[in-house]
């Protein structure tokens, strides 16, 4: 990654080191022609940067930023053709009454939640953009949590004990410029004679409290509103002010299907800040952790998908099988759905020394039950019927949404970060990213199956080589990351989880931000939804797979 | 082989000995009326436990194994629960209508379950229209269910209630065009006719092809009848939380359950007497032996295991197969199960000819 040049006098600062990031700072002015550049692999607006030439198409995260004095910006950015490389692009207003900023919501189509989240948290509103509600919390909050300057005494925002009104979740406000003015708009989000029903948030195919607003015409739906926030606990928030053991704990709760990547994701970040070294033991011990909990995490999305499709007894199937992996959890790590077994340095205590025998003892019994799951349902015609030729998503869908993990793989999206940025043991391993090219509901529903197969191989090549040593490296007391911006990626079981990690020194840190992966496969089901059955929107949920906590945070 | 036209032979001549002809129809009537209720709900009650005990055994469970042994008195209990629960009432939904809808679906599958042949001389009443009668009775639940649908003023129901409407009337076709190549068959409506002439032979061997496809296409059709999985789109969990009962709560949420579970065991029975025989043994035309040791079996234990076996099948279908979806259910019914039953009844006719 070749180091840009600094000049002087110019609003546009590009710098990168090995292995981070490579950083461009731009001012508001500039922000948005330099975006679309990126977007479209055009030249950049100020000639003096060199960024090489790609088609920055994938908006990996937004990450809203109180700097003190200003607020900020970060979009994180990468080439879907060159996915090991990032592209952080930094913007910031100073104004802090009413900040604005332009939104890029036409250039990524992924940056329409991530910007109505800046706005939530932030306050900042995005010029352009359709839709400036707020996303996770109510219509009527006080202020702007995740700022600085925020008032968090309970009286300015007691405890509700009214319902939010839905005429206030109906009402759109947005701002753009129009012929060099400013407009503000209020619109409504359904017309007045739709026919609107809630999906959720207590409905059995919601898979926890995600509600789906959905005007209906006949069995077809119109149009979708996804309203996010009721399971909202401001994680981000609450990790400012732990520690970054804390936080670990508060990582394993947000995809709680799949707490032990997400965790291993927060232990590199700090580890990559720390410049620890981290033993090779420790991360065969955590590789194998990851893939049993992803082969636990698509058994019970299968199961999921086959329970919302009528199909109970395939459920009840997915789930016992899911228990063999709990149970070698509960034996190693002491907890079962929350393993808690990642630590800043390596893993929290030693495997069990029935470990590696009761795991050879799972991959074949997996491997046989993989075959029967073929055989209840992959091969079943009514199932072949329901997911056949239904849901498509194209690769630039994919890529313009962020449906990263099994989902994006399913258009043929090569997003799988294990693959691109071999962390912790994967290098080590022969395993395949699954593609298919259909992109249909069938296809994210059999790419599941079969990644259960290539996590297998992973275990299996790992399992009788986990090198002796200690388990962990030593680390002080209290761990305090160095000053800096901190960003990392791992697979987890629904795409790619990332962290970002602002530190100024101290034990806990100034900022944290999650990528949370279903959050875009939310974008994904509205955008592939529209036009659709009801009965197939939840076969295209379902095969979205997404986990609700992750999204809320 | 026993008959219980005997026995009620005997009941009868024996209150006439007691009192005149008007006050012995009142009581006879009143007896039949509750054994029937009773009977309606002692069934769907073992149907309740069998279906759960089944479909655990489908799923690697144990199924209820609490109340009493083997959990024998877990559905006894939960009846209990369902009468002492509260009735919700719905705001601006319309109650008359909503509380008729369910004892409307409950009327349909009793009208029917009273008409049945259970055994040899039990049977309430034999109309020379006994099919006709079974199909139109049984088509009443469709009202039913529409109904609760529009009265429970829910957009739920409403969704389900459409469905369902267009699910019912059109497998209702395929039901009827099945039991007409019997009908086409056996030259009667009569049901103790159609079982009185299975004693040579159950007419599913009789019929040839024609009696096999139609068997099949009624076990589809019929199965699609009861709402139940992969056909359960009017309740759909997954779309719709419980589509026409959403809003109903304690017993009148009972009614639709045990509705449901009866019209299982109506379609199966009516199965069994079409197809397989009623109550009539398994009869070998020449094996004179065999035939005389199957009549020693009562007849009302081959209804119930032909019965039961249908049932099975049921639930077999209802626990392995995922949902349809509206489209492919009614391309199912109106471009392949009735043509084929159109051109089934010709076949029959072809082989009643020949």
């Amino acid at each position: 990654m070749p180091d840009t040049v600094n000049p002087e006098n110019t609003p546009i600062v590009a710098t990168g080191y090995a292995n981070k990031p490579v950083v461009l700072t731009v001012s508001k002015d500039k922000f948005y022609e330099t975006a679309r550049s990126l977007r479209y692999g055009e030249e950049l607006p100020d000639a003096e940067i060199h960024i090489p030439a790609e088609k920055y198409d994938y908006l990996i995260d937004v990450v809203g930023m109180d700097y003190g004095d200003s607020l900020g910006v970060i979009y994180y950015l990468s080439p879907s053709a060159q996915p090991e490389k990032v592209l952080a692009l930094k913007t910031s207003t100073p104004e802090r009454e009413q900040p604005e900023l332009f939104s890029v919501q036409d250039l990524w189509e992924s940056a329409s939640v991530y910007e109505r989240e800046v706005y939530d948290f932030f306050g900042i509103r995005f010029i352009n953009h359709p839709d400036m509600r707020r996303i996770f919390l109510r219509a009527d909050w006080k202020g702007f949590p995740l700022r600085k300057d925020y008032d968090a005494d309970p009286a300015v925002n007691p405890v509700p004990l009214e319902n939010e009104l839905i005429a206030d979740m109906e009402r759109v406000p947005s701002v753009s410029i129009k012929m060099g003015d400013r407009v503000e708009t209020i619109s409504q989000l359904f017309e007045e004679d739709d026919y609107v029903v809630n999906f959720g948030p207590q409905h059995p195919a919601m898979h926890g409290v995600l509600h789906l607003r959905i005007a209906l015409n006949g069995e077809i739906i119109k149009k979708i509103d996804p309203v996010f926030g009721y399971i909202h606990r401001g994680i981000e928030k609450m990790c400012e002010s732990d520690t970054y053991p804390q936080i670990l704990h508060l990582a394993d709760r947000l995809d709680y299907l799949s707490g032990t990547m997400n965790r291993h994701a927060v232990c590199l970040c700090c580890e990559k800040a720390l410049e620890l070294e981290v033993p090779e033991r420790a991360h065969y011990i955590r590789t194998i952790f990851d893939e049993l909990t992803r082969i636990a995490s698509h058994l019970l999305g299968w199961g999921c998908m086959c329970m919302d499709m009528g199909s109970i007894t395939a459920f009840v199937y997915g789930m016992r099988d899911r228990e063999k992996i709990m149970d070698v959890f509960e034996e190693t790590a002491g907890g079962r759905l929350m393993a808690n077994y990642n630590v800043i340095g390596g893993v929290a205590q030693d495997i069990h020394p029935n470990f590696q025998r009761r795991v050879k003892e799972m991959i074949p019994y997996i491997r046989k039950m993989l075959k029967e799951h073929h055989l209840l349902f992959t091969g079943n015609p009514i199932a072949r019927g329901r997911m056949k030729n239904i849901g498509y998503m194209s690769r630039e869908q994919a890529v313009s949404l962020g449906a990263t993990g099994p989902s994006g793989r399913a258009s043929g999206w090569h997003n799988d970060v294990r693959k691109i940025e071999p962390y912790a043991a994967y290098g080590k391993a022969d395993f395949q990213e699954v593609l298919r090219t259909e992109g249909q509901t069938f296809d994210r529903y059999i790419i599941r199956l079969d990644e259960i197969e290539q996590s297998l191989r992973i275990i299996e090549q790992l399992i009788d080589n986990i090198p002796e040593g200690a388990y962990a490296a030593k680390t002080k007391a209290v761990i305090r990351l160095p000053e800096g911006e901190f960003f990392q990626r791992v697979e987890n079981a629904r795409g790619q989880f990332c962290v970002h990690i602002t530190s100024k020194g101290d034990k806990s840190p100034y900022r944290v931000k999650f990528r949370s992966p279903s959050l875009t496969l939310v974008g994904a089901l509205k955008a592939m939804a529209t036009g659709a059955k009801v009965a197939d929107l939840i076969m295209m949920g379902a095969s979205l797979d997404d986990v609700i906590p992750c999204i809320d945070r | 082989m026993f008959s219980f036209s005997d026995l009620t032979h005997w009941i009868d001549s024996s209150l006439r000995l007691w009192m005149n002809d008007g006050w012995t129809l009142f009581v006879e009537f009143v007896l039949i009326g509750v054994m029937i209720l009773v009977s309606y709900a002692v069934l769907a009650l073992i149907l309740i436990l069998v279906e759960r005990k089944v479909c655990a055994w489908m799923q690697c469970r144990l199924g209820p194994n609490r109340v009493g042994p083997w959990g024998l008195f877990q559905t006894g209990a939960d009846m209990i629960k369902i009468l002492l629960k509260e009735i919700v009432n719905i705001n601006r939904s319309d109650k008359f209508l909503f509380r008729l809808a369910s004892f409307i679906v409950i009327l349909g599958s009793v009208l029917t379950f009273g008409a049945l042949p259970f055994a040899k001389g039990l049977q309430v009443i034999d109309f020379n229209i006994g099919v006709f009668y079974l199909l139109a009775v049984s088509s009443l639940g469709v009202v039913g269910i529409l109904l609760a649908g529009w009265a429970s003023n829910s957009k739920y129901t409403m969704i389900g209630a459409m469905r369902s409407g267009a699910q019912l009337i059109s497998y209702e076709l395929s039901c009827g065009l099945a039991l007409l190549s019997i009908v086409v068959l056996s030259g009667t409506m009569q049901l103790s006719e159609i079982v009185e002439q299975q004693s040579e032979m159950w007419f599913i061997f009789k019929g040839h092809v024609p009696a096999f496809i139609a068997f099949v296409i009624y076990m589809i059709a019929g199965h699609a009848e009861t709402n139940r999985g992969p056909f359960d789109l009017p309740e759909a969990e997954s779309e719709l939380t419980a589509g026409y009962h959403t809003e109903y709560s304690g017993i009148q949420f009972g009614f639709f359950y045990l509705a449901e579970y009866m019209n299982m065991f109506i379609i199966a029975a009516i199965a069994s007497t079409m197809f397989l025989g009623g109550w009539m043994p398994l009869h070998i035309p020449g094996w004179e032996g065999f035939n005389g040791a199957m009549d020693y079996i009562p007849s009302v234990v081959w209804f119930l295991a032909k019965t039961g076996f249908c049932i099975f099948m049921q639930l077999w279908v209802r626990w392995s197969f995922p949902r349809l979806r509206i489209d492919q259910l009614l391309r199912l019914e109106w471009k392949i199960l009735m043509p084929v039953c159109l051109f089934n009844i010709l076949l029959m006719a072809l082989v009643v000819i020949l």
